[in-house]
Formats: structure tokens, C-alpha cells, sequence
């Protein structure tokens, strides 16, 4: 199973360092932008698709990979920023490896505990979050040479972006392929989930390839074409010019990766 | 070994002791919430492969892990334990909880459900770690193919049907996973045989 992602985190565009110049909130608001929107990690850079493919059957499975892998950047990502310097290069990796290995593996147990059937239902993909080059890409690229600040908001907007597109990925996959949102709420949340279950449409109008694997390839690409459709409609001179400080930047989305 | 190398190596150290540190104090704490979500996942499961209980007649229940019997010392295909259901002292249906050891990937914990006349009423998969999209169709809630079992038995199916189609048998294998498959059907038939061998220990009503 080919599970661990084809991009290395070295084959990133670099955004070796964090601007050092300028005010900390402005630098903060092009890191919050870029995770968010600019660079957001499954539109633009495409990273993590993986998880991102397999468990966004629903909406509600779709939101706690998201959250996991959330939380497990933001722990990594901060926790690199701290070690910082004091990591020499020849175990940098193994490190960083480590301190998101263990933040998976307790979050896994932490699933396991509270939420055995969304545990169940999430399978392998769980654990496998550490495999997610997102997250080590993150760290090696951005988190070890930043300042803890930078780290935290640079995990909060990158792992926020993923989730909201694996979110609106498992949404429109469940709300075409089973008319409902949130439809199995209450079989992996517990019963007082079951206020949240929402049917659209009758089950036998709605289209199964959404749900089955190839129906994540089709959807995504519809999405990403979503996305990229205004900008690349937009005639080419009207794009304002990259920014002299960050000249390896893609202005918006619309820039394809080389 | 020059001095930053040792720090270096200390550093290395002290994470992986404060890693495996947490790791254990979160299993530690965990542990009760688990073992209570095992349970109850178990009882479920058990509902799932005994036959319907009557609601008008009360049974009772008991768990029996048998003993390597003194006739054949270590047998590698007895069941854990088996819940056996007796209605009016007489066996009604048992479950067995078998390990399929030739999975894909490790162990398949299966829950093989045997009525008394020796048709299977259920078989369900208890734990796994064969192949996600692969092998996990043998998962009820994936897919229906673990209930081709219902209401088989060694005398409606003949040995040398008990393996999937692909190696002569009758049952389905998935596209792209036959050695999963195949596990599960060995592992049933192997729970059935033993049934069969230990008939008379089995309806035997323990000591009240």
C-alpha cells in the first residue's frame, strides 16, 4: 500500500524562512493567509491527498481526520520551534519524526477511549498521519527555524486549511452520493450527535460513484478546478507582481506548481 | 566519541525516554475506557452471531475456555473460550472466539456463531488489521460477504468447498484480496470441525 506521500518535503517550494523583517502581526497575517488560502495544503500544494481521498466518504469522518491532523501539527510544529537550535542535523529528522509519532499515537489513544466507533471507522488513516508529509514538510520547512509564535500560527492556518477542504470534500461526497450531512453523526458521536443528521434527498437518488474511491479523484479535481477557475480566467497582466521579499511565492492559486 | 556527539545522542535519548514516557502514562489512564468499549463491542458482537433469543423463554449463559484436553495435548484450532446459551438445560447455541492466524497482515479475530444442530448463525470479524479497501470487506459494516456463512454447516457443505472460488471452494474472494478471504473461510471451517470433535464436551451442562 502505497500510503506514504509521493512528495518529500524537500521538494516544497521553499519558504526557508519565515520574513524577517517587518512588524510580527503583519508577518503573522501572511503566514495566517498563506496557510489558509494562498498555500492552503490540498488546494495548492497538493500534499496530503492521501488521507484526504480515503476517508472523505463523510462529513463527519472527513472533520476528525482533519481535526487529528490539526491538532497534530500544531503540537509538532510548536514543539520543533521550541527544540529549535538545540536539535543538531544528524538527528533532526529522527527527532522530529518522533515528536510527531507521539502526538499521533496519543491522540490515537485519546480516539480510541472517547470515541471508539469514529476510532473504528477511521481505521489505518489514523496512524497514518504521521506519514502525512504535510506535517514533517511543515516542520523541516517552516517550524525549526521559526519562533514558537510563528510555529503555533503557521500550524493553526495550515492544519485549519486542510481541514476545511477534506470538511467541504466529505460534505460534497456524502451530501451527493447518500443526501445527508452529517448522516452518520449519531453511529460514530454517540447519540446525542443525532440532532445533527441531516437528510436532503431520498438515498436512491443519490449517486454512489461519489462515495466510492474514484469518486474522490473526480470530486477533488471538480473542486480544485472550482478554485482555480476565476484566477486563471482573469486576463494574465491583471495578476499584481510577486513580492521582492518572497520572489519563489505564488501569488494566488491559480499558479501552477513546476 | 567527542563531547557534542555524546549530546547529541543524550538529546536524542531524553525525547524518545519523555515520548514513550507519555505514551505510557496515556494507556495507563485510558486503559478503563477502553477495556469498558472493548466489552461493550463485544456484546454486540455476540447478539450479532447467536441466533435471536426467544423472548418468551429465559436461557441462561456461560463462558467455557477449554482446557488442552488430556487426548490432544496442545491443538492448535481450539477456540479461546466459547459462550454457550442453554435453554432448559439443554445447549441451545454457542459463539466461539477463534483466531484466523493466516490473515494478510497478522491475526483476524473472528466470533463464530454454531447452533446446537451445528448450522452456523453468524460469523462476525472482531479485529483486524488486513488491507484498508482490500481485505476490510469482511467487516459487516463494509460489506455483506461475512454473512455467506448463515445456515451453513460441515454437512451442507462438503470440505473441500470450504475455501474461496479461486482455490476450488465456494465462497467469494475480493477483487484484489484472496488471502483474507481465505483466512476467515479456515478459520470457520476449522471452528466447525472442532465443534463437531468436541460435541460431547460442549452440550455437557457445567456443574451448577
Amino acid at each position: 500500500m502505497s500510503t506514504v506521500p509521493s512528495t518529500v518535503p524537500s521538494a516544497e517550494p521553499v519558504r526557508s524562512h519565515p520574513p524577517q523583517a517587518s512588524q510580527s502581526s503583519a508577518r503573522w497575517r501572511t503566514t495566517m493567509m498563506d496557510g489558509l488560502w494562498h498555500r492552503n495544503a490540498a488546494l495548492v500544494q497538493l500534499l496530503g491527498l492521501c488521507p484526504l481521498l480515503a476517508v472523505s466518504h463523510s462529513l463527519v469522518n472527513a472533520l476528525a481526520l482533519g481535526l487529528a491532523t490539526l491538532v497534530t501539527l500544531l503540537v509538532s510544529n510548536t514543539l520543533i520551534a521550541a527544540l529549535g537550535r538545540h536539535l543538531h542535523d544528524a538527528i533532526r529528522l529522527p527527532a522530529q519524526v518522533l515528536v510527531i509519532a507521539t502526538a499521533v499515537t496519543l491522540i490515537e489513544r485519546a480516539m480510541l477511549a472517547g470515541l471508539p466507533a469514529l476510532h473504528a471507522s477511521l481505521g489505518v488513516f489514523l496512524p497514518l498521519i504521521v506519514t502525512n508529509c504535510l506535517i514533517l514538510g511543515r516542520a523541516e520547512a517552516f517550524a525549526r527555524r521559526a519562533p514558537i509564535a510563528d510555529a503555533a500560527i503557521d500550524a493553526l492556518a495550515t492544519g485549519t486549511g486542510f481541514a476545511a477542504v477534506l470538511g467541504l470534500l466529505g460534505a460534497l461526497r456524502e451530501l451527493i452520493g447518500r443526501g445527508t450531512v452529517l448522516g452518520d453523526a449519531s453511529a460514530l458521536l454517540g447519540e446525542a450527535a443525532s440532532g445533527l443528521e441531516l437528510r436532503l434527498f431520498a438515498a436512491d437518488q443519490a449517486l454512489l460513484l461519489a462515495l466510492l474511491p474514484p469518486g474522490a479523484f473526480i470530486v477533488l479535481g471538480l473542486l480544485l478546478a472550482a478554485v482555480r477557475a476565476p484566477a486563471s480566467l482573469r486576463p494574465r497582466k491583471a495578476r499584481p507582481p510577486a513580492r521582492s521579499t518572497e520572489p519563489d511565492r505564488p501569488v494566488s492559486p491559480s499558479v501552477p506548481r513546476p | 566519541m567527542s563531547a557534542s556527539t555524546q549530546r547529541t545522542a543524550l538529546t536524542l535519548g531524553l525525547l524518545v525516554g519523555i515520548a514513550l514516557l507519555l505514551v505510557l502514562v496515556m494507556e495507563r489512564m485510558t486503559e478503563p475506557l477502553v477495556a469498558r468499549s472493548r466489552a461493550q463491542t463485544l456484546e454486540r458482537e455476540l447478539a450479532a452471531v447467536l441466533p435471536a433469543p426467544d423472548p418468551a423463554r429465559t436461557g441462561d449463559a456461560d463462558r467455557w475456555v477449554p482446557d488442552a484436553s488430556p487426548d490432544e495435548p496442545d491443538e492448535p484450532d481450539a477456540p479461546r473460550w466459547i459462550e454457550r446459551r442453554w435453554l432448559d438445560g439443554r445447549l441451545e447455541a454457542m459463539a466461539l472466539s477463534v483466531v484466523a492466524p493466516d490473515g494478510y497482515s497478522g491475526d483476524i479475530e473472528l466470533l463464530v456463531g454454531v447452533r446446537a444442530d451445528g448450522t452456523l448463525s453468524g460469523v462476525r470479524v472482531l479485529e483486524h488489521r488486513e488491507t484498508p479497501g482490500l481485505g476490510d470487506d469482511i467487516e459487516r459494516h463494509r460489506s455483506d460477504w461475512i454473512t455467506e456463512f448463515d445456515g451453513l454447516s460441515l454437512h451442507t457443505v462438503p470440505a473441500r468447498d470450504w475455501a474461496v472460488r479461486r482455490q476450488g471452494g465456494r465462497f467469494d474472494a475480493f477483487t484484489g484480496a484472496t488471502i483474507t478471504p481465505q483466512a476467515v473461510v479456515g478459520a470457520v471451517h476449522r471452528a466447525l470441525r472442532w465443534v463437531e470433535r468436541h460435541a460431547d464436551a460442549l452440550s455437557r451442562a457445567p456443574p451448577p
